[in-house]
């Protein structure tokens, strides 16, 4: 069973907003109509997005690191907001495991944004019904585009490769690989939820530096046989160095 | 949560209908066991008319909380899975079952009893599936007890039975004093449940943390940034904007509005017909502070996202 989801992961991304506005300009130009935007110009604006990324503060001053959170739809395995939609508008595809909201047939009764422990569901204010990330369901499977624009626009658009988009079903698909390889974990498991879209943690980056590792160990000019002595005539740590 | 006022008159409308609908059928059943003088029909008919008023009015309320009301129709579709769905099919048919009621009394037709016996059937299972609505959210730690469909059903019944005294206080004054006894002991088990509701939730400890929310287990964690500045949907839909000291005084007014104040009107034992109204008034006016207080009383763990504007 294919279950297609997002990885996304903390140590790259710079918290630049790029897929915030991507998503937002592809998902407010589809078929669905706009995305709500209420006092886009003026003071306190707001309107309907399906990606945020948010900004966290871990740990305490000087010892802290900032970490860049983006949050959009999980694609839960077990989505809670599935099974309390009174009208079937709420739903998880069969064929890819997106989450979906049918807009003609939701009545905008905010239950599913009540079930979902993430508050990745915003309701249109405009529209009147419940709006979601899709995965860029109407890009990702359009064979128009080429091979490798059929991804959410979110991905596409993130400078650092912080997203991953894939099959986390399929073990040998780079989203399983990453989630396997880089510890790559679900928000709030005592939910019960089962997100179907994962974070890899942020990894400590140190680099070991021997003071060899900064000159050349051995002369590259020895083809003219008035080579100089070795710069640490005791061998170096890495002697095939050139 | 942000208590919505069209639920808050949603639920407190249609209980107040279901609790005078089994408050005038038990009137009924005590009549066929021959406790009680069979009242007559114009009795039952009028009662079946005002709990029928009460219902429409709550649909009407209901109705402001949707997005897409002249969909509301489709709610019906997903009974199988959705409490909210259930709940909009049995209110229609407790609705028809009270008209049929009312209008075999109406019509001097025989088997009212039978007839009210399926209309106190989807009464009950009408409690049953508002409370559930609440009760099955797992995540809203709250709500997700049995307590919470345990005090829809003894509130409703407890102000149906309230009105249903206060009717009788009017038309048939020698019933008044047998259903504000029922009124009390009802207001006196609603009282029970929704104390042990309110201890049982100041108990609670969050299942979800900022740790599991972002899966950073570090104790010192801060939001900075929740993504925007103007406010969103996530930060008007789960939040209510109450200060600490508002939430207490409508704790408190609820308590003593719908619990205690009638409680002692009708211990006073004046089965009166204005008494027995203001006992009513009052008790719904108290809970309508109740049910703004179970919303905003439930806090959702998205909240951990949206905690800093800046």
């Amino acid at each position: 069973m294919t279950q297609l989801a997002l990885v996304i992961d903390l140590n790259v991304c710079v918290g630049c907003h790029a897929c915030v506005t991507s998503c937002k300009e592809w998902n407010t130009s589809g078929s669905a109509g706009a995305l709500a935007d209420f006092n886009p110009y003026d003071a306190d604006p707001t309107g309907t997005f399906f990606n945020r990324v948010q900004t966290f503060e871990v740990g305490t001053y000087p010892d802290t690191q900032t970490v860049h959170f983006p949050k959009s739809c999980l694609h839960c395995e077990e989505p809670p907001c599935v099974p309390v939609c009174p009208t079937g508008a709420s739903y998880k595809r069969a064929e890819d495991g997106i989450v979906l909201v049918d807009y003609d047939k939701c009545i905008g009764c905010k239950t599913c944004a009540w079930a979902c422990p993430y508050g990745v569901r915003e309701q249109d204010e405009k529209r009147g019904v419940m709006t979601k990330c899709t995965l860029c369901v109407d890009r990702i499977h359009d064979a128009a585009l080429p091979a490798r624009d059929r991804q959410p626009a979110c991905v596409l658009a993130c400078p650092t490769s912080a997203r991953l988009f894939g099959d986390i079903h399929d073990p040998a698909s780079a989203v399983a690989v990453a989630i396997r390889d880089q510890a790559g974990y679900a928000l709030m498991p005592e939910q019960g939820t089962r997100p179907a879209n994962r974070y890899l943690p942020r990894r400590r980056t140190a680099i070991a530096l021997h003071a060899d590792d900064l000159v050349r160990a051995e002369n590259p000019l020895r083809v003219d046989g008035a080579e100089p002595g070795p710069a640490f005539p005791h061998g170096a740590t890495e002697d095939f160095a050139t | 949560m942000r208590p919505a006022f069209s639920v808050v008159l949603l639920t407190t409308l249609i209980g107040a209908g279901q609790g005078l609908f089994l408050a005038l059928y038990a009137v009924e059943l005590a009549a066929h066991a021959r406790l009680r003088p069979m009242p007559g029909a114009a009795f039952f008919a009028g009662g079946a008319a005002i709990a029928l008023a009460l219902c429409a009015a709550g649909l009407v309320a209901s109705i402001f909380h949707l997005g897409q009301p002249l969909r509301g129709w489709r709610a019906a579709a997903c009974w199988r899975t959705s409490w909210l769905s259930r709940e909009i099919v049995a209110l229609p048919l407790f609705m028809a079952g009270v008209s049929v009621w009312g209008l075999a009394h109406f019509a001097a037709a025989g088997n009212t009893a039978a007839l009210g016996a399926g209309a106190a059937v989807l009464a009950v299972a009408l409690f049953v599936c508002t409370g559930m609505i609440y009760a099955s959210l797992r995540l809203l730690q709250e709500w997700a007890t049995p307590l919470t469909p345990v005090n829809y059903a003894l509130l409703g019944s407890a102000s149906g039975t309230a009105l249903a005294a206060a009717y009788a206080g009017f038309v048939l004054p020698p019933l008044a004093a047998p259903l504000a006894g029922a009124e009390l002991l009802l207001t006196a088990a609603g009282a029970a449940t929704r104390t042990a509701a309110l201890v049982r939730n100041r108990a609670l400890r969050p299942r979800s943390t900022l740790q599991t929310a972002i899966g950073i287990p570090h104790p010192q964690i801060a939001q900075r940034a929740q993504g925007l500045m103007g406010g969103s949907f996530n930060t008007r839909e789960f939040f209510h904007g109450a200060t600490p000291r508002k939430l207490r005084a409508v704790k408190w007014s609820f308590l003593l509005l719908a619990f205690a104040l009638p409680l002692v009107l009708l211990a006073a034992g004046s089965a009166s017909a204005p008494v027995l109204a203001a006992a009513f008034l009052i008790q719904y006016a108290g809970l309508l502070a109740e049910r703004w207080y179970f919303f905003a009383d439930a806090n959702h763990p998205q909240n951990l996202y949206y905690q800093t504007i800046s």
